[in-house]
């Protein structure tokens, strides 16, 4: 055995050492099943064993399942019967270690994920260091899958299905106290404690039988429907898992899960999870969910498109133009990870209210206790609010973060390079202005870059990175670096009109206004965008950046390209908001929405007025299409003009940009997932319909025809 | 009966069989109903087991018309929460309670609100088959003594099921109904206003006094002999104070989510019903002899009425409530019928919005539809309503004079059933 250890000590006790001899981590894959399920049978029949006490040699306990094995399964086109067959082997391991006739413990060192914390449930007791870092809990229905190995079954039996199943669709990890008061460890105890802590539960507990193994045990729900109390809760469950999307198969199948196993004797229990555990983890969307927000994100955080021969770099000091909103967070987060700032502004008061905006803020954390005043007095003191250029001096890098006009941007470059030294990187903070336009006004063109963030930009991990033509690798892998730094997620693209996110999303809110001109009703309007897995519907998100802003940038165009130019097909619709009916934002008063005071917003009554209904409304599924199609579709042509220059970036900018539904895994694995050729096919009708925006182009076509999916597959690991 | 030669069968004399069926008529010979008491712990009949409440229907339907029960070929009643007490075939338990000849057997159906109209109709489909001569068809419901959900089933509460078939209480069903139709708050409570004063109107009037059966209690004295659930002084005012009864559930309970997928041209559900403006929770029992012309005979029994039709259809489950409607239209269809025919409409008041919509789809007078009030005043005991209300046409239809009328219900999980009856 390579990742597990066994000693056995004089008084028959195993310790039992989970020690991953290839990762820092132990995780969940068939090695380590394997090797599990070998070393589980020895000690079930060493006779000189009493009990085992289970551990980890890692700082976690253990951080879950493999999640590149978990990909692979998809990709490899694993069949139901053999997801089946993989989590029923996993589970047989866990079963025979609670019914080998001798106590089991976990000893529980670091935090307990996932398939970690599914081995603790399999023994007879759990005992958890003192560490609040030592989290314990069943996350997998972020990923799409259900806990398996009994997580679901053994969860509810223990804590009870109420409390177990909530823990259960919420995801929720719980450190050592809240794990205690929940029921899922059973003693809390000082690092140095653990092993001869768990001896001696073992000691106190030597019963080897599990509750639910035990003649007559049964919970309230076991009796199903026949309880009616049972009946109400799954009824309103149902509606839960509607809720939490119908896009996401896992929440519903873990309740179901629980809703049958618990009617059942344990070990049939076993296999009804097994079940549903192979439907999760041969559906795409399980694949999806992992592979950008877990594999694809944690390689761009990893920088891997960074020029790999350049020297890394920090910043020390960061300089940033413009104190308003965007500055201002920018400035906040750097401060946070220990960068020095020059919050400069046109005025000193402009600049003060910047960093006073920033404390007002970092106030609330000290409130609800998520800081101390301590860090956040540190944090403030590395704040400079000032209106004098000079301080710039020095400064490793710049954040130009200035009103979004070519003028004003050149203007504060020009003042902020005199002073800077010469191998600074000079980033600007656009969402839509071209890199190379601006850089137009520097002196070093070579050392300019768009580092465009995200508004709030503390809540917000993406970093658009925008190569301008002149831009250098070194430039690049400096900008990449200070995103590191501030613990951001970048992606990198080519410079173009509204980058890659601003132009892509333009055309989901563009699409809405279309649809709203043609008749289409607009509650269907929004409800078929939420129901495509949008967060928000694309007349209320209007309503909050307000309409003038994306009419703004159109009109931007206009004047920059002429009749070249053909303006989105939500045009129309913007001008006559602003125009006609005077309705420009909730800012303003009210957009598409009403917004009484001390009432719940709602879809403006006029609105009808302005856009008469269709008689014939499309079905929501035409309407969700559309959605989704239109922003694949441009990001696709992003990847064809190389703007974008991977794949992976496409998905993980779409995705925490501007939340494009994780379902799909972001734009580009949303057409890998409904394959390209089928999705050619619905783009050519939508476009038969709707206009060219939706017609593929020819390097669409003969992607299609070669079969070629925008992302790799994730290679058989060795270990599967 | 006659045999031809099919044209395709090459000579050979296949023997096609052309049935001329001589559909016997199902006769309506008489009907009681016991009054409706609230269906809490202090209602009146809240001590008096369902077994014994539909005893007492049974027995005072032999009592009444001097019965010989060996003539009956069945008794059907309805129940929606056939469990418990109510469970176990309540119509022949009932039946062997009644002193009734041990030859009468018993059955038990069960749809939803409907089931005792199903029962009445089943009754009749088995007399106009000329597969019974008599069956008394009715229903029971003791609100008080079970409770909502005691049936729950796996199409709502298995969370799969639910959720493949976006299942929402009927609640919300009448909420999505007057969303979709524009009917205000004041819309449903002005037509909860006029259920009460209707109401209270027969009832001051003596029009429901030739079917109401007293209930006796142990010592043999009178527990109940009117609707209590009644409160004739509702207002416009009194009602706008309560609650909306869905809001909680809908919107904290996530089932507005759930209609909203299946409704995507809501905006939003408006929770507008209560407890005010849906029909009462209530205990009561009814039966209704049918047979045919021989048993009226046999029985020396004169019909009151007949049973001309009646249908059942499902309709979209999530709203739930739309479906009578449809299923009048289809029994029109197969009747050869219209509104026209039709002079009197009982439509049962599950929800105000229920019967706005079906009065609004079908295109009716408001002044012919549920003319004595309806459940939202004097209350809806499940299973047995459809047959409640079948008999308090036929009084209305006697006392003014007047031919035929159509009985409806909406019906859980999206269904309906409607029938039509006919004075002799």
């Amino acid at each position: 055995m390579k990742h597990i250890r066994i000693d056995t000590d004089a008084d028959g006790v195993a310790i039992l050492t989970l020690d991953n001899a290839d990762e820092s981590v132990n995780l969940v894959s068939p090695v380590f099943v394997e090797e599990l399920t070998e070393a589980v049978e020895q000690l079930a029949q060493d006779a000189s064993v009493t009990g085992v006490v289970v551990t980890s040699a890692k700082k976690l306990f253990m951080a879950g399942a493999d999640l590149k094995f978990l990909v692979g399964c998809y990709d490899n086109g694993m069949t139901k019967a053999e997801a089946y067959a993989f989590s029923q082997k996993a589970t047989a391991m866990h079963r025979r270690m609670e019914t080998s006739g001798k106590p089991w413990v976990a000893a529980i060192n670091g935090a307990a994920l996932g398939g970690g914390y599914e081995l603790c449930l399999a023994c007879h007791g759990r005992v958890i260091v003192d560490d609040p870092k030592a989290v314990v809990g069943l996350p997998e229905v972020k990923v799409g899958l259900l806990p398996g190995s009994g997580g679901t079954q053994r969860l509810v039996r223990l804590v009870g299905v109420e409390r177990g199943l909530d823990l259960l669709l919420e995801g929720t990890n719980l450190a050592p106290a809240q794990a205690l008061a929940a029921g899922l460890v059973d003693k809390i105890v000082p690092a140095a404690e653990l092993l001869s802590a768990a001896k001696q539960w073992l000691a106190e507990h030597p019963d080897p039988v599990r509750a639910w193994d035990k003649k007559g045990f049964s919970l309230p729900e076991t009796a199903g429907l026949l309880n009616p109390s049972a009946a109400g809760f799954f009824s309103f469950k149902a509606a839960k898992a509607t809720t939490m999307g119908r896009n996401y198969p896992a929440p519903i199948a873990i309740t179901s899960a629980v809703f049958e196993g618990v009617q059942l004797p344990f070990d049939r229990a076993l296999k009804i999870e097994s079940k549903y555990f192979a439907k999760l983890l041969t559906s795409p969307v399980a694949r999806n969910i992992i592979r950008t927000n877990f594999i694809n994100k944690g390689a761009a955080e990893h920088l891997a498109y960074r020029p790999a021969n350049v020297p890394k770099s920090t910043v020390k000091k960061l300089g940033i133009l413009g104190a308003g909103l965007m500055g201002a967070g920018i400035a906040n987060v750097a401060a946070g990870v220990g960068i020095e700032v020059v919050l400069l502004d046109g005025t000193a008061e402009r600049a003060a209210a910047g960093k006073a905006a920033i404390a007002a803020n970092l106030a609330k954390d000290v409130e609800r206790k998520r800081r101390t005043q301590a860090s956040v007095d540190a944090l403030l003191a590395r704040i400079t609010p000032t209106d004098d250029y000079a301080l710039l001096a020095g400064a490793d890098l710049v954040v130009e973060a200035v009103f979004e006009d070519v003028k004003v941007k050149a203007d504060v470059t020009a003042k902020a390079e005199a002073v800077l030294p010469a191998t600074a990187v000079f980033a600007t903070n656009t969402s839509t202005l071209p890199i190379t336009i601006l850089s137009k006004a520097s002196i070093r063109p070579d050392r300019f870059i768009g580092l465009h963030f995200f508004s709030p930009v503390e809540r917000m991990a993406l970093v658009e990175v925008i190569m301008g033509k002149s831009t250098s690798p070194e430039t690049l892998a400096h900008g990449l670096d200070f995103v590191a730094q501030l613990r951001k997620t970048p992606i990198v693209v080519n410079d173009n009109r509204g980058f890659y996110t601003s132009r892509v999303f333009a055309t989901f809110t563009h699409e809405g206004m279309a649809m709203l001109e043609e008749g289409i009703s607009p509650a269907r309007i929004e409800n078929g965008a939420r129901q495509a897995g949008m967060a928000i519907g694309p007349l209320a998100l209007l309503d909050e950046v307000t309409l003038d802003l994306p009419l703004k940038i159109v009109d931007q165009a206009i004047a920059d390209l002429g009749s070249s130019y053909e303006p989105p097909v939500g045009t129309n619709v913007l001008r006559r908001m602003i125009l006609e009916a005077k309705r420009s934002s909730r800012k303003a008063g009210g957009g598409f929405y009403e917004y009484p005071a001390g009432g719940k917003k709602h879809l403006w009554p006029g609105l009808a007025s302005v856009f008469p209904l269709a008689a014939e409304q499309p079905p929501i599924d035409e309407i969700k299409n559309r959605f989704l199609c239109v922003q694949a579709i441009e990001t696709a042509r992003c990847l064809e003009e190389n703007v974008l220059m991977h794949a992976e970036d496409g998905d993980i900018g779409s995705v925490l940009g501007w939340n494009f539904p994780i379902w799909t895994g972001g734009t580009l694995s949303y057409i890998d997932t409904v394959g390209l050729e089928s999705f050619v096919k619905t783009c050519d009708n939508l476009a038969d319909k709707h206009g060219k925006r939706f017609r593929p182009s020819a390097w669409l076509r003969q992607r299609a025809a070669a079969g070629q999916q925008f992302l790799s597959k994730t290679k058989k690991s060795a270990a599967a | 009966m006659r045999d031809t030669v099919h044209p395709d069968s090459g000579g050979y004399e296949c023997p096609r069989i052309h049935l001329e069926i001589d559909v016997a008529e199902a006769f309506i010979y008489d009907h009681v109903r016991t009054p409706r008491g609230k269906g809490r712990s202090d209602g009146s009949l809240h001590e008096i087991p369902a077994i014994e409440l539909a005893t007492q229907v049974l027995a005072a339907l032999r009592d009444r018309n001097g019965l010989d029960t060996s003539l009956l070929d069945d008794v059907i009643l309805g129940c929606a929460q056939p469990v418990g007490e109510q469970g176990g075939n309540i119509a022949r338990g009932a039946v062997v309670n009644a002193g009734y000849a041990h030859v009468v057997p018993g059955q038990q159906i069960h749809r939803f609100c409907a089931s005792g109209l199903e029962a009445v109709n089943t009754a009749a489909a088995l007399v106009m088959s000329g597969q019974a001569n008599a069956v008394i068809g009715g229903g029971i419901e003791c609100m008080s003594r079970t409770f909502m959900g005691a049936d729950s089933g796996g199409w709502c509460a298995d969370p799969g099921v639910a959720y493949r078939n976006y299942y929402a209480p009927q609640g919300i069903g009448a909420d999505m109904i007057a969303t979709l139709d524009g009917f205000s708050r004041t819309d449903v409570d002005a037509y909860a206003v006029q259920s009460q004063q209707r109401a209270a109107e027969a009832w001051k009037a003596g029009r429901f006094k030739k079917s109401i059966l007293p209930i006796h209690d142990v010592l043999g004295e009178i527990l109940l002999d009117h609707d209590e659930h009644m409160r004739p002084g509702t207002t416009l005012e009194t009602l706008s104070t309560l609650k909306a009864s869905f809001e909680g559930m809908g919107m904290k309970g996530g089932f507005d989510a759930v209609a909203l997928e299946r409704y995507p041209e809501m905006e939003a559900v408006s929770h507008v019903h209560h407890g005010g403006n849906s029909s009462g929770i209530v205990d009561g029992s009814a039966g209704v002899l049918v047979g045919s012309a021989e048993f009226g005979k046999a029985a020396g029994l004169r019909p009151r009425g007949r049973i001309k039709g009646f249908a059942s259809i499902g309709s979209e489950p999530t709203i739930m409530l739309t479906a009578p409607a449809d299923v009048t239209n289809k029994l029109f269809k197969r009747m050869g019928m219209t509104k026209k025919d039709i002079d009197l409409f009982e439509i049962n008041e599950a929800f105000a919005a229920v019967v706005m919509r079906f009065m609004r789809a079908i295109g009716l007078d408001p002044a012919i539809v549920n003319v004595n009030g309806g459940a939202i005043a004097m209350g809806h005991p499940l299973g047995a309503t459809g047959a409640m209300i079948l008999g308090t046409l036929l009084d209305e239809l006697e006392r003014r004079d007047l031919e035929t009328g159509l009985i409806t219900l909406c019906v859980g999980n999206g269904m309906g059933t409607a029938t039509i009856i006919e004075r002799i």
